[in-house]
């Protein structure tokens, strides 16, 4: 039984199943340090699913196709989805899920800034599939990987569902390039609105990301900023050119020396505006979380008093 | 495991994951869609807009709910739910299109007509309230649209048989969920008790129309083609009570909202809440007449 060991033999173990590229299970010792950042990370990701719900269900009510608005309205729902098995997640290193839904909507943690920017058109919701969700793909595969087991097995589920929602994406986008000339400069426009804020996705630069070098070491992260932000340009450039839309940076070239794409400078004081709670749609999204938290409670109080009075006793049958 | 974004995701056509109604750009692609014999097309085309607009109108409203929700486990239901009644208008309005040779699509059909051609009842479109109106008006709903689909399922028209037999697994869920929240409302806090009777009171007037025949459901009751709709009233009253019983609340006395000079949703008269609904979900599509999307 671990249980029994010294904390040095105990702490000496975890290493070691780190340095071997195993996992770590709910049940296994972990430094404080280790669970407080891994519930930090799920959590954020987790409300970024939630509060990333609203840009998108924006447009539900107003697809212009019946296709169109299922796929949107499955997309949505997948986002509860994924959002529901990171709290999960979280519960399984102690966190309580009512807990974190408070922080979040006290603004006591954080959720992707990507989220703080409005979705002006029904370009948008393609826009947001193939370089929101590009952007969080290439953030979210080498989670896969993390040193945490149940956040590695949840992002294997979720990254299938995402690469689903980019293809989806590019291919309204696709579709919507090819139709007139008004779908054109919608996509444009969308496309100017979004990249550079989806290029703030991968955070700050690695000479100002404090967190980066201990969660290297843990690994519960596996490359840093910079190396995902560059990955994710050297995928979608291309990309960009196929759809026929520009990309707003005229710094953007191929470089055959490093055999990378070179890119320019991010905003990084709007950046840090929108993090820190300054961005377009900050202020909304959080009121909507918190509006339909606390119209709720009074049904979740409801639930929670039949559970009580009825225990596991199923109390009404679907008549035959 | 790869690290490349792309190699990683290895599967690229797993489309069978997602939710009914996504995955196809024709929604009666290979479906023998002849009439039978000695039925109506035209009268046939009315009724799958009945009942095509009927889950249309009902998946728009739950569609409005989307991020609004108590917890995350409704959101996944209603979006669930509100998914499953669209694939089924997908299927019934294109049904509708084809069999009044018209050739109009789906599309044209849910945002090319005006509020007069659309035939929902009027339950459908009532405007959103709070988490008990939604129960009630649900509980309401996909009871009375599993009795109609049951019968509907032994259509002589194969297309409109098969749409029901799918749509009965669905509306069995739907009623489900809403007939347990039913009962955690009433027999929850006297709170939610309240609120939920309350919410019975509101979508209560609009019951008897569900019930009553329009001259094209009659002509096809009788060519066997669909359900008569009165003959719906037994099985919704008697599981209503089950749910009302187990929920400790009583049945709304209600009176019920008159159409006006007698002709209601399945005749295009709605209420005024059915303009700025399809304001809402034309929208886009009108002011982009020429768009493919």
């Amino acid at each position: 039984m671990t249980a029994t060991l010294p904390e040095q033999d105990l702490e000496r173990h975890f290493e070691h199943v780190i340095e071997r590229d195993q996992r770590i299970e709910p049940r296994d010792w972990m430094p404080d340090g280790y669970r407080k950042t891994l519930i930090r990370q799920v959590a954020q990701h987790a409300h970024s699913e939630i509060i990333g719900m609203q840009p998108e269900a924006n447009w539900i009510t107003r697809a212009p196709s019946l296709r169109r608005k299922a796929i949107l309205l499955a997309k949505v729902q997948d986002e509860a989805g994924h959002g529901l098995y990171l709290y999960s997640a979280a519960e399984t290193l102690g966190a309580d899920r009512t807990d974190l839904t408070e922080k979040l909507i006290e603004s006591r943690q954080k959720y992707s800034s990507i989220f703080n920017y409005p979705t002006l058109t029904f370009a948008d919701v393609g826009v947001i599939g193939w370089l929101v969700d590009g952007a969080a793909i290439c953030n979210q595969v080498p989670l896969c990987r993390s040193s945490y087991g149940p956040y590695a097995r949840g992002m294997v589920r979720i990254c299938k569902e995402e690469s689903f929602h980019q293809r989806q994406g590019y291919e309204l986008l696709m579709t919507m390039t090819r139709g007139t000339d008004a779908q054109r400069r919608m996509v444009q426009n969308a496309t100017d609105r979004w990249w550079w804020p989806s290029l703030m996705m991968f955070g700050p630069p690695d000479d100002a990301s404090p967190n980066t070098a201990q969660s290297m070491a843990w690994k519960v992260k596996r490359h840093t900023n910079d190396e995902l932000r560059q990955r994710f340009v050297d995928m979608t450039a291309p990309q960009a050119e196929a759809l026929g839309v520009t990309l707003p940076d005229p710094d953007l070239r191929w470089n055959a020396e490093r055999g990378h794409f070179d890119f320019g400078e991010i905003d990084w004081a709007e950046f840090k505006r929108v993090v820190s709670g300054h961005g377009p749609c900050n202020a909304q999204r959080l009121a909507q979380r918190r509006r339909a938290h606390e119209d709720g409670a009074w049904v979740r109080e409801a639930a929670a008093a039949h559970a009580a009075k009825h225990h596991s006793r199923d109390h009404w049958r679907s008549p035959t | 495991m790869s690290d490349n974004a792309y190699e990683a995701i290895t599967e690229a056509h797993d489309d069978a994951r997602w939710a009914f109604g996504t995955g196809f750009e024709d929604p009666l692609a290979g479906v023998d869609t002849s009439l039978p014999d000695s039925v109506d097309g035209d009268d046939l085309a009315a009724y799958c807009l009945m009942l095509g607009d009927d889950a249309l109108v009902m998946s728009h409203r739950l569609q409005q709910w989307c991020t609004s929700l108590p917890e995350l486990e409704e959101e996944v239901a209603v979006a669930n739910i509100a998914l499953d009644l669209l694939g089924q208008a997908r299927l019934l309005l294109t049904r509708g299109g084809t069999a009044d040779g018209s050739g109009r699509g789906e599309d044209r059909l849910a945002f090319f007509r005006e509020e007069h051609e659309y035939r929902n009842v009027r339950l459908a479109e009532l405007v959103n309230g709070d988490f008990a109106e939604l129960v009630a008006r649900l509980v309401v709903f996909s009871t009375w649209r599993l009795a109609l689909l049951s019968r509907l399922s032994e259509s002589r028209d194969p297309v409109l048989s098969a749409v029901a037999a799918k749509g009965v697994k669905e509306v069995t869920y739907h009623r489900d969920y809403a007939a347990r929240w039913t009962v955690r409302l009433g027999d929850g806090t006297d709170h939610s008790r309240g609120r939920m009777q309350a919410g019975l009171a509101v979508v209560w007037p609009y019951v008897d129309e569900l019930f009553a025949a329009h001259e094209v459901e009659l002509r096809l009751s009788a060519a066997g083609v669909a359900p008569d709709p009165s003959a719906l009233r037994d099985e919704f009253d008697n599981v209503l009570a089950q749910v009302l019983s187990a929920a400790t609340l009583s049945k709304p006395e209600a009176g019920q909202l008159p159409g006006v000079g007698g002709r209601a949703g399945r005749d295009g008269v709605h209420t005024e809440a059915m303009g700025y609904l399809l304001a809402e979900m034309q929208s886009v599509a009108r002011a982009h007449p020429e768009a493919t999307w």
